[in-house]
């Protein structure tokens, strides 16, 4: 390996040749970028363009497909049940995610303090819920809430209290956020957890000779140390949020009057496109969407970074 | 600007081409021209050209029958795929007929969700490929659900006619030793089921349309109407919609019967655990429970429905499938004569009924009379003759009860109207004239003329 490389190395440094190198270093970097470009293209700005295309059209089951301009994105505009879905999510991202992350980064903290006994395992007991498929972990806990004969509700009866009905209306979309916090607590916690790992033991030491305790070291050093982590689970999590999509379609069954097909706007584009027949509506639907969520990261990015440049 | 109409062409130049190729491929291997019947000849070639044929079915147990079929012809092969119960099948086949590939050649359709497939034009109509020949092997009924005016656009596989299913040991230590004869008697037995058992007669789920629509078809009422055409006729105000309503909304807020969503683990163990005492439900209703609540086999009663009057004898539907073709299949003689054997061969037909496995309830004449099929027992129900009881109501049922072309779509918004109406007990009439409503929109919308 070695030789090749010393070899090579003295192919390039000979000063014959440049034109050529020149000519290489053009153009390889593209064949290295390739496989990625291509799959962007294919996978992504092909499709996005295409969604793009069929949101200016209308089409009727006797008629056929017409051009109709951003008609389309007016009615979604003036669409009830798509703002009622996204009034679900917005309410969804101000109760669900503040608990998850504040939970994420209780254990991260907890963990990486040395305290905590057998950390390891709690460290995998936390993660495996993000390595479960979120089908099966919505099917189970669909399972869980079920009011006659689910295992909450079994409980309850065991120790003679009255069951409530998690899949109501009332309760539904808390149902839903336990689903996804007990899902992605883990995941959150191991990226702040590997940013807390990253700081440097020097502070520490530092504020321990200040005489700070664990919890100042923690209020004072180890949070603002990993702000940018947190920060990425913030996005992260509010695009998740927008795009909730398992939980309702599988709960969806067992509580069909109160998760209607408009419940949270993903939900609400998919019924659109594949139960309605209306898929040029649901693209207009789907972009609407997509630019409320770069809308939505980008203000919260700005803001905490504004907030952070005057910290 | 220009660019971008040059690359939309180019676009649907490709996708014309492909259509061209396509189009190509199904003139060799079998395709009527112009509507022509199909010679004996051209079906003799193609049965003997090696092909493999794609079929979207649900129902279990198909294999000894396709084996049948290979044997037969042995050049054929069928490649049978399960691509999801009802309405996840319909979705995948809607994207398929819309990308224009990855359609099957046949596929299992209810017949409430053909017609929405004849309107997108998306199956065969099959007689030019002799379908007329099959007619008089099966019921009026299924036969008047595959045809739409003139044409065929599939051949029945099983049926469903209602049925109502209790449990006679809970009946029994209720004091209730028969089945209800009419509705009103069946409220009073939910009442005494319920106050003295504590169990539900019977659940109805705010999911399923096809239910009450089916206790509508028994009153007489034909609250919907498609011409194959433009043309839809919807109409939930006529005087038997209304009593038939006005009956449900009296049932639902006597709170004697349960209205849980159906089909959830939550429902199943409600079977298994007595908590629901009976089930209105199609003929193939048994299947779905003997493995979920096969701990109460045995204990089950079959009747037919419960009577709007006293001595009237009329039945409803709920369910049942065809095997269409589809348009795009390039091999459509060996596909029609692919559902043609698998439905109406006799030993085929028989086997698809007898098979425990699939027990399909049958739609041929022949198996509906014969006695091997009507004496047989059911252990599920105790020793009693089940098929026997439903082959009594398959006689009762309305043969002339037309969906809309766009079911699918009803399904999820009566989940919204009606169904909602159901799990708050509230006036059922009121909400159908809202699923009405929004079946109105939608039907202009998509192009319809819709009549009331």
């Amino acid at each position: 390996m070695t030789a090749i490389s010393i070899a090579k190395r003295r192919v390039t440094e000979a000063p014959g040749p440049t034109r050529r190198r020149k000519h290489r270093s053009t153009t390889a970097p593209y064949w290295f970028i390739a496989p990625f470009l291509i799959l962007f293209v294919a996978m992504l700005l092909v499709p996005i363009g295409y969604a793009l295309y069929l949101s200016l059209f209308r089409s009727q089951i006797i008629g056929g497909q017409v051009f109709v301009g951003i008609a389309n994105y007016v009615q979604a505009i003036g669409d009830s049940q798509l703002w009622t879905g996204v009034g679900r999510v917005l309410l969804y991202l101000v109760i669900q995610v503040p608990i998850m992350l504040a939970l994420a980064l209780f254990f991260a903290l907890a963990l990486d303090s040395g305290r905590v006994r057998g950390s390891r395992f709690v460290r995998l007991m936390l993660f495996v819920p993000y390595a479960i498929p979120g089908v099966i972990s919505t099917l189970m806990w669909g399972y869980f809430y079920g009011h006659d004969f689910g295992l909450i509700a079994q409980i309850f009866r065991a120790v003679g209290l009255n069951p409530p009905d998690l899949l109501s209306a009332q309760n539904v979309l808390g149902s839903m956020m336990n689903i996804s916090t007990w899902q992605y607590v883990g995941y959150n916690m191991i990226i702040i957890y590997s940013a807390l790992r990253a700081v440097p033991v020097e502070l520490y030491e530092s504020a321990a000779l200040d005489g700070a305790g664990q919890w100042r070291l923690a209020w004072s050093v180890k949070i603002p140390q990993v702000r940018n982590s947190i920060l990425l689970c913030v996005v992260f999590s509010i695009i998740g949020s927008f795009q909730l999509f398992t939980e309702p379609s599988l709960l969806n069954p067992l509580s069909p009057v109160v998760i209607n097909t408009s419940y949270l706007p993903t939900y609400y584009a998919y019924n659109l496109a594949f139960i309605n027949q209306q898929s040029n509506y649901a693209a207009a639907v789907a972009f609407i969407l997509g630019f409320s969520i770069m809308i939505v990261s980008y203000v919260v990015q700005v803001t905490t970074q504004r907030r952070a440049l005057r910290g | 600007m220009k660019k971008r109409s040059a690359i939309i062409t180019g676009v649907a130049g490709l996708a014309a081409a492909a259509l061209a190729l396509t189009g190509c491929s199904t003139g060799g291997n079998g395709t009527a021209t112009g509507g022509a019947t199909v010679t004996q000849a051209q079906i003799t070639k193609a049965m003997n050209t090696h092909t493999t044929i794609t079929f979207w079915d649900w129902a279990p147990g198909l294999d000894g029958e396709i084996a049948a079929f290979e044997k037969k012809y042995p050049k054929i092969k069928v490649d049978l795929v399960n691509a999801g119960q009802g309405g996840t099948e319909y979705t995948k086949l809607q994207a398929a007929v819309q990308a224009g590939k990855g359609a099957p050649d046949v596929v299992q359709l209810e017949y409430s969700e053909l017609p929405s497939f004849v309107v997108s034009k998306s199956l065969l109509d099959l007689v030019p490929y002799g379908a007329n020949s099959v007619k008089p092997l099966f019921t009026d009924g299924a036969w008047a659900d595959v045809s739409q005016g003139a044409s065929v656009y599939g051949v029945p596989q099983d049926s469903g006619p209602m049925v109502f299913m209790y449990r006679s040991d809970i009946l029994a230590s209720a004091g209730i030793t028969s089945a209800p004869a009419t509705w009103d008697d069946f409220l009073t037995d939910a009442a005494t089921v319920k106050a003295k058992t504590g169990s539900y007669l019977a659940d109805f789920g705010p999911t399923d349309p096809e239910q009450l629509v089916g206790l509508f078809q028994q009153a007489g009422a034909k609250p919907f109407a498609y011409d194959g055409k433009k043309t839809v006729t919807i109409d939930l105000t006529s005087a038997k919609v209304k009593s038939v309503a006005d009956f449900l909304t009296k049932m639902f807020q006597s709170g004697d019967v349960a209205t849980d969503p159906a089909w959830t683990n939550d429902w199943y163990q409600g079977f298994s655990k007595g908590q629901y005492a009976g089930w209105i439900v199609g003929a193939w209703g048994p299947d779905d429970l003997t493995g979920s609540a096969g701990n109460t086999s045995g204990k089950w009663t079959a009747a037919a429905l419960p009577q709007w009057s006293a001595g009237q004898n009329s039945g409803g539907n709920w369910g049942g499938s065809a095997d269409a073709v589809l348009k795009s299949s390039p091999n459509k003689i060996a596909s029609y004569e692919f559902v043609k054997y698998l439905n109406s061969n006799a030993t085929s037909a028989a086997e698809l009924n007898s098979n425990p496995k699939s027990a399909l309830f049958p739609t041929t004449i022949s198996t509906l009379n014969s006695s091997a099929f009507t004496s047989q027992t059911a252990d599920f129900f105790g020793g009693q003759a089940y098929n026997k009881v439903a082959a009594s109501v398959s006689k009762t049922v309305n043969p002339s009860f037309q969906f809309i072309p766009y079911w699918n779509y009803a399904q999820s918004e009566w989940g919204d109207t009606v169904g909602k109406a159901i799990t708050a007990r509230g006036d059922i009439y009121t909400a159908l004239q809202a699923w009405a409503q929004v079946l109105v929109t939608y039907g202009q919308q998509q192009g319809f003329t819709v009549k009331q």
